[in-house]
């Protein structure tokens, strides 16, 4: 069972970060970053490091995001490439 | 150039690869790691520190030295984003104020002008949200959310969490009355001046507690000579200062975390915000 769930969780880790090269809107791209942030974090927590996925969702899925907001907010939205 | 770029993540990602197939396999028994030094932390953690969580008293004990430059890192962070964002000087071409009985938006040039009517409250230029249901909302939750925080950061001997994780958890309660109210609420709330003074107080108290033991006459961060002064035997005393070097840890990376998102929200001014 444990290892179906690791699996699943894997591939939507390789899913998310593929679209947050390919997005163009930097946004969005965020917003994937907080989601790859979330997924590490199960992922953290199905090996049973409930520390590290503690810290991952805390910091990595909650202020990093803010942050990138934050510094989206003063430039443009769209990415040149 | 962007086929070149390619060519060195396929080239690095195929090293990793390699390199990480001659890593043993996830919880293998017979690993280096788990033969000599995972065994005698578990072990000996409750023995020696009376924390159940072996996390925490590897990370403030038996490896209390990273966790203090760990936090130092943090406090230079913090510093770095206040010399590289910070804008002393201020030119302001004038602010936006709104009528609250009627909503009727103006905007001044002359600075002072309407900065302590009790009719007019100012708003950002930007981005103008006036949400009653968002703002009532984020009131409710935040002081659940700072209860949390202060519960993460004093049961983590017992269960996951400790300073790093509330501290964050206790500046994001801040940062979000930032983003629900405005930025010069939260700035009310928790000023430059105490951003700054608790990110050093932080470290400083991390530190302190290291240097109390040198002085009782035992090594840097040696909690167990605490016991002189606390009153409680070696192992209590280890456990108590874990807990300090935690509530140390926690006010430091609250206070940077508070700080970098206010110069990076508002490109350094501090005057108006996300």
């Amino acid at each position: 069972m444990g290892w179906h769930i690791d699996i699943i969780v894997l591939s939507f880790v390789v899913i998310i970060a593929i679209a947050a090269i390919e997005v163009k809107d930097l946004l969005a791209t965020a917003v994937l970053f907080g989601a790859y942030s979330f997924m590490m974090c199960l992922l953290w927590s199905i090996m049973g490091a409930v520390d590290v996925a503690f810290t991952e969702a805390s910091v990595g899925a909650g202020v990093s995001t803010v942050f990138f907001i934050a510094a989206i907010f003063h430039t443009k939205r769209r990415s040149q490439d | 150039m962007k086929y070149l770029a390619l060519l060195v993540v396929l080239l690095s990602g195929m090293a990793l690869i390699y390199t990480g197939l001659d890593l043993p396999p996830w919880g293998d028994p017979n690993s280096p790691a788990s033969l000599h030094v995972s065994p005698k932390y578990l072990r000996d953690s409750l023995k020696d520190t009376a924390v159940p969580n072996v996390v925490t008293s590897i990370l403030a004990d038996y490896r209390g030295y990273d966790t203090m430059f760990e936090t130092t890192v943090i406090f230079c962070a913090g510093l770095a984003c206040l010399v590289l964002l910070r804008v002393s000087k201020v030119e302001r071409k004038g602010a936006h104020f709104r009528h609250k009985a009627t909503g009727l938006v103006l905007h001044v040039k002359i600075s002072g002008l309407l900065e302590h009517s009790r009719e007019f409250e100012r708003i950002d230029t930007q981005w103008v949200p006036h949400d009653i249901i968002l703002k009532t909302m984020c009131r409710f939750l935040i002081p659940f959310i700072q209860l949390f925080a202060l519960y993460v950061v004093a049961h983590g001997h017992h269960s996951p969490g400790g300073g790093f994780q509330g501290g964050v958890i206790l500046g994001a309660s801040v940062i979000l009355l930032s983003i629900s109210f405005d930025l010069r609420t939260g700035l009310q709330k928790v000023g430059e001046l105490k951003i700054g003074l608790m990110s050093a107080t932080g470290v400083f108290i991390y530190t302190g507690i290291g240097a109390l033991c040198l002085l009782l006459g035992s090594e840097f961060l040696n909690y167990g000579i605490l016991s002189k002064i606390l009153g409680v035997d070696p192992v209590m005393s280890r456990s108590l200062g874990i807990f300090g070097v935690e509530v140390g840890v926690a006010i430091t990376v609250m206070a940077v975390m508070i700080g970098i998102y206010n110069y990076v929200s508002s490109e350094g001014r501090l005057d108006e915000g996300l």
